[in-house]
């Protein structure tokens, strides 16, 4: 589907032809009868290892319990969720930074929760801190960085837990827009270092057509999958180009068009 | 992570944009100007201890009461010389039975906040019981105390506890109650369970408020303290609270008014050293507050 040269360094394993995420006739719904709200419709679903997808939709289209579904922090009405991975890490938008903890101590503490190797710890949190360039930082408190700062601090925190799998739920939606285009630049070239797998949930379209191998669109209320878009474009890519920008044209108008049926619906 | 240690040298032109953004969003640190800071927290309180006297001189001038009755401040800060030697020794023991009493309400009130934050039905059955220990005055529970210690530091230790574990205990659980839901959540997403949550999320996450209770507590507990000393009759070495007494009895006006200054400044100098302190320091660490304000 891919051409491989877009295809991210395969991590060990992935020749295997499990997905990394399988979801299978997947429904959610939140409270009862009347007042029953139906977050997911039958949303089938598979990412491979080492693919970057990102779920696209309005407001209401269930990307954040689709993210919690897979994070395993909350379990389907109906249907399968099956991850082929030890850990999942969530990147959430707010930032949930441990305050009272410097930058190292935010980063060192996923380490000593998953128990890893106690006499590492320090080197990991050093080598983490320095992927992400925080290097010189360690000593800060959260409240002391920037919002791309700290942003970058949650990552090397998820990467701390050693998952195979990050999803992250719009992780950049609180930043300016030339945080988020570097941001962007580290993300992919992170995400090439490591071979993991990444769900990435967003509103902005070109975002997603920038970071994913593959675009995925759902609708609202309830969330179903509407449309997929491989993204057959050349890495590294550039958001302000004409590749990027041309393809999103074609997603938002599918995205629109799902907006617009809303409002009709309701009248 | 064996991709962490493969050298991967410079990577595109990120390194230096990164860094450039960095330099320019971080906040900028206002210099520290210790004297002034220092200055600007000590005047207001020389001036108004100087108010203080001031008005005290004056009253004395008026002859509203006589000399043996209110003393003016020179003769009192006389007294207060020449009894230091008393003073202390008897501050000695008050203080002492101070760092027995609180400690053991601050460990109850721990224990019970954690408790009942932690457990639904604790909270249900104890949530409103609080409120009403908070609002009884501790003098009150003395006649109890002495019927179940008699008269003894025991009785005067159970009503410091009484009253001072509940504050512990209430600045506690609304620590706990307002540690925002997304610091819980990612506790749990990181792998934390019941005690590691309680070790590395939700103590930390309740500290300032917590410190703020203790604050409140030292407060109960040193009020319940010089009550209990006026009240009980403890058998052994002269405590403020006697001391006080004795010089009522014997109308010796100077000394009482010397140990009541020493007792209030006790209580103030503790809870201005050890409490506002611990609390702004959190409070600064926490980015509750900017660094510019904590002055």
């Amino acid at each position: 589907m891919l051409p491989e040269a877009t295809r991210p360094h395969a991590p060990p394993g992935a020749e295997t032809t499990t997905p990394a995420i399988s979801i299978r006739g997947v429904s959610k719904v939140f409270g009862h009868a009347d007042e029953a709200v139906h977050a997911l419709d039958d949303v089938s679903l598979e990412i491979a290892h080492g693919e970057f997808v990102c779920l696209v939709g309005a407001s209401g289209c269930g990307k954040s319990t689709l993210l919690n579904l897979i994070a395993g922090l909350d379990a389907p009405t109906v249907g399968a969720v099956e991850v082929d991975a030890v850990r999942t890490s969530l990147v959430f938008q707010e930032p949930t930074l441990f305050p009272w903890l410097t930058v190292e101590g935010n980063v060192e503490l996923a380490v000593k929760l998953r128990k890893l190797s106690r006499t590492h710890r320090q080197a990991v949190v050093g080598a983490l801190l320095d992927l992400v360039r925080l290097t010189g930082f360690e000593r800060k408190r959260p409240h002391e960085l920037s919002g791309g700062m700290r942003q970058r601090v949650q990552l090397a925190r998820s990467l701390a837990q050693q998952a195979e799998v990050l999803l992250m739920d719009e992780p950049f939606g609180a930043l300016d827009a030339m945080t988020r285009d570097i941001l962007h630049d580290e993300l992919e070239e992170l995400w090439r270092e490591t071979g993991l797998t990444v769900a990435f949930v967003t509103h902005n379209v070109r975002e997603a057509v920038r970071l994913g191998d593959r675009v995925v669109l759902l609708s609202s209320r309830p969330g179903r999958i509407v449309a997929e878009f491989p993204v057959a474009i050349e890495r590294p890519r550039r958001i302000e180009s004409h590749e990027v920008a041309d393809l999103s044209v074609v997603i938002t108008e599918h995205l629109r068009e799902e907006v617009r049926r809303h409002g009709v619906a309701r009248n | 992570m064996a991709w962490l240690a493969t050298d991967k040298g410079p990577r595109r032109d990120i390194d230096g944009e990164l860094s450039g953004l960095d330099a320019l969003d971080l906040p900028i640190p206002p210099p520290p100007h210790l004297l002034r800071r220092v200055w600007a927290t000590t005047w207001p309180k020389v001036l108004a201890i100087m108010l203080v006297v001031g008005v005290w001189q004056v009253v004395v001038w008026t002859d509203w009461r006589s000399e043996s009755q209110l003393p003016a401040p020179s003769t009192v800060l006389r007294a207060l010389a020449d009894d230091f030697g008393t003073i202390a020794a008897s501050a000695g023991v008050t203080l002492g039975r101070g760092a027995i009493g609180f400690p053991l309400a601050v460990i109850v009130g721990t224990l019970v906040g954690i408790a009942v934050a932690r457990i639904g039905v604790l909270r249900a059955a104890l949530g409103s019981v609080f409120t009403g220990l908070l609002t009884m005055p501790s003098v009150a529970w003395f006649p109890l105390a002495v019927l179940l210690f008699g008269a003894s530091s025991g009785a005067v230790f159970f009503v410091i506890v009484i009253g001072a574990a509940p504050a512990a205990a209430s600045g506690l659980i609304t620590g706990i109650d307002q540690i925002p839901p997304p610091l819980m959540r990612t506790g749990r997403m990181l792998g934390a369970r019941r005690f590691t949550m309680l070790r590395h999320v939700i103590l930390p996450g309740a500290l300032p408020s917590y410190v703020a209770g203790l604050k409140n507590a030292w407060a109960f507990a040193w009020r319940a303290l010089l009550a209990g000393e006026l009240l009980v009759r403890i058998p052994g070495a002269l405590s403020l609270g006697e001391q006080l007494d004795r010089a009522r009895q014997v109308d010796n006006a100077s000394e009482l008014l010397a140990v009541t200054i020493v007792i209030l400044f006790i209580g103030t100098v503790i809870d201005a050293l050890v409490f506002s302190t611990a609390e702004r320091a959190i409070r600064r660490r926490y980015g509750l507050i900017d660094a510019a304000d904590a002055a």
